[in-house]
């Protein structure tokens, strides 16, 4: 009965309240998301209303104008992005081409591994990914076995944000598709995660089997609404006989 | 005559053999999948997380937690598998993957590969190109030989940031295909109607053989 306590502390009632505490300025947040498919958008939510600033947001994108992590460009509370791809998000570009917002550009790979590495407790790791490009300027280059790699680091942030399909109690995660892309690596290198889902099962609702990511790297568990915005509506006709 | 967009695809499909993994670009490279010629299977692999990416979903069909790189709706296959990103370029830079055919700004002849900005112009990112250049099997680069104002876009050296370093193996125009050899490039055909001093013509980088 005791452990059961212990699990349900997990579950809080709202984003703000999941959020309560975590926040401060100037903070590092990873967050996980693929455009606009599987990203924490009541979340993102709640921090644009506690209104934190000086933010760097480890993303592989920015969200688009006015939805995603779009959202806290427009409010400027993000100083800086660490980010493989902004090409969707007009605001972002002017913001960046003014200097008004800091980008880090991180290859996708580079930058789900840098997660993957942080959580897993490796400071840094070696690479083929951007030798002889911008990407290595200054970054440490050793040569194994004839080919060169770049030396590039582990991220640790202070807190991930991250949206799953369903959870249980204890924090299991389940994805869904190509929802998980980034989220996975995103709740495992925070030093807090959160995370948002659209079910919280029961205990024991899950296959142990098919849980995508073990409680171990949740802390804290949000169920809610998702808009679940489309960013490219790609259709084909149906064949009619 | 040159090629049409259409018609750079399907030769691009041509370089695709039986039972291998691919990734295709966004742009043009995505319309590759529309030529798969007959008795060819292969498996698409799109780095935000899947394997076996299927045709783009009948409408109301679409799902906003099944997208591909471009971000656009697609569907499963039978085959298909879902992972993390972690997991994707694992897969990538691991060298799983046999194939890439990208989309270009600039190439060169050392192979030099130029696709993710303009400096004080167009800030878009590289995205997943990086990674896929440097680790997989084969990169096949399809593009228009000329920008709009007719310079040639195929380059004794890139001018823009660089996406990869000597990472292309062969290059699909609109006016042909040539290949990266010792010395610069050599041509391998050259499209309907255009003749070889045509291509010549509008290469700026050194043509071999």
């Amino acid at each position: 009965m005791r452990v059961v306590g212990v699990l349900m502390k997990k579950v809080y009632g709202s984003a703000a309240d999941a959020l309560d505490g975590l926040l401060f300025d100037g903070m590092l947040i990873a967050s996980g998301g693929f455009g606009l498919c599987g990203i924490p958008e009541l979340l993102i939510a709640a921090i644009r209303d506690a209104g934190t600033k000086n933010l760097t947001v480890a993303s592989n994108n920015a969200g688009v104008d006015g939805f995603g992590l779009g959202v806290l460009l427009e409010t400027r509370q993000v100083k800086k992005m660490i980010s493989s791809y902004v090409g969707e998000n007009a605001e972002f570009m002017r913001q960046y081409l003014s200097g008004e917002l800091e980008l880090e550009f991180n290859p996708q790979g580079t930058l789900a591994e840098r997660m993957r590495a942080g959580g897993a407790g490796i400071p840094g790791f070696y690479t083929k990914t951007g030798v002889g490009t911008v990407i290595a300027d200054g970054k440490d280059v050793k040569t194994f076995d004839g080919q060169d790699y770049i030396l590039e680091r582990g991220l640790v942030a202070d807190l991930s944000i991250v949206k799953a399909w369903k959870a249980d109690p204890s924090g299991n995660l389940v994805f869904r598709k190509t929802a998980r892309n980034f989220n996975p690596p995103a709740a495992t290198c925070g030093k807090v995660c959160v995370v948002e889902v659209e079910e919280i099962v029961p205990l024991g609702a899950l296959d142990p089997d098919t849980i995508h990511l073990p409680g171990i790297y949740v802390h804290r568990i949000i169920q809610g609404d998702h808009e679940k915005r489309i960013e490219q509506r790609t259709v084909r006709k149906r064949e009619t006989a | 005559m040159m090629w049409d967009r259409n018609q750079m695809a399907a030769r691009a499909a041509q370089e695709l053999q039986d039972g291998w993994y691919v990734n295709l670009g966004i742009g043009i490279p995505t319309l590759v999948s529309n030529y798969i010629p007959a008795g060819i299977e292969v498996t698409l692999q799109s780095e935000n997380g899947m394997l076996g990416m299927g045709p783009f979903p009948y409408e109301g069909d679409e799902d906003p937690d099944l997208i591909n790189a471009g971000k656009q709706t697609i569907t499963e296959l039978p085959q298909t598998a879902f992972f993390d990103s972690a997991q994707s370029f694992a897969m990538i830079r691991g060298g799983k993957i046999a194939m890439a055919i990208l989309g270009a700004m600039e190439v060169a002849e050392n192979g030099d590969l130029a696709n993710w900005m303009i400096p004080g112009k167009l800030v878009k990112g590289m995205g997943g190109a990086m990674d896929l250049v440097a680790g997989v099997g084969r990169v096949v680069v399809v593009m228009d030989h000329t920008s709009k104002h007719g310079e040639s876009k195929v380059l004794r050296a890139c001018t823009l940031p660089l996406t990869g370093k000597a990472v292309v193996d062969r290059i699909i125009t609109n006016l042909g295909v040539l290949d990266v050899v010792p010395g610069g490039l050599r041509i391998v055909e050259c499209a309907d109607g255009v003749s070889e001093a045509d291509l010549r013509a509008a290469t700026e980088a050194t043509i071999v053989g």
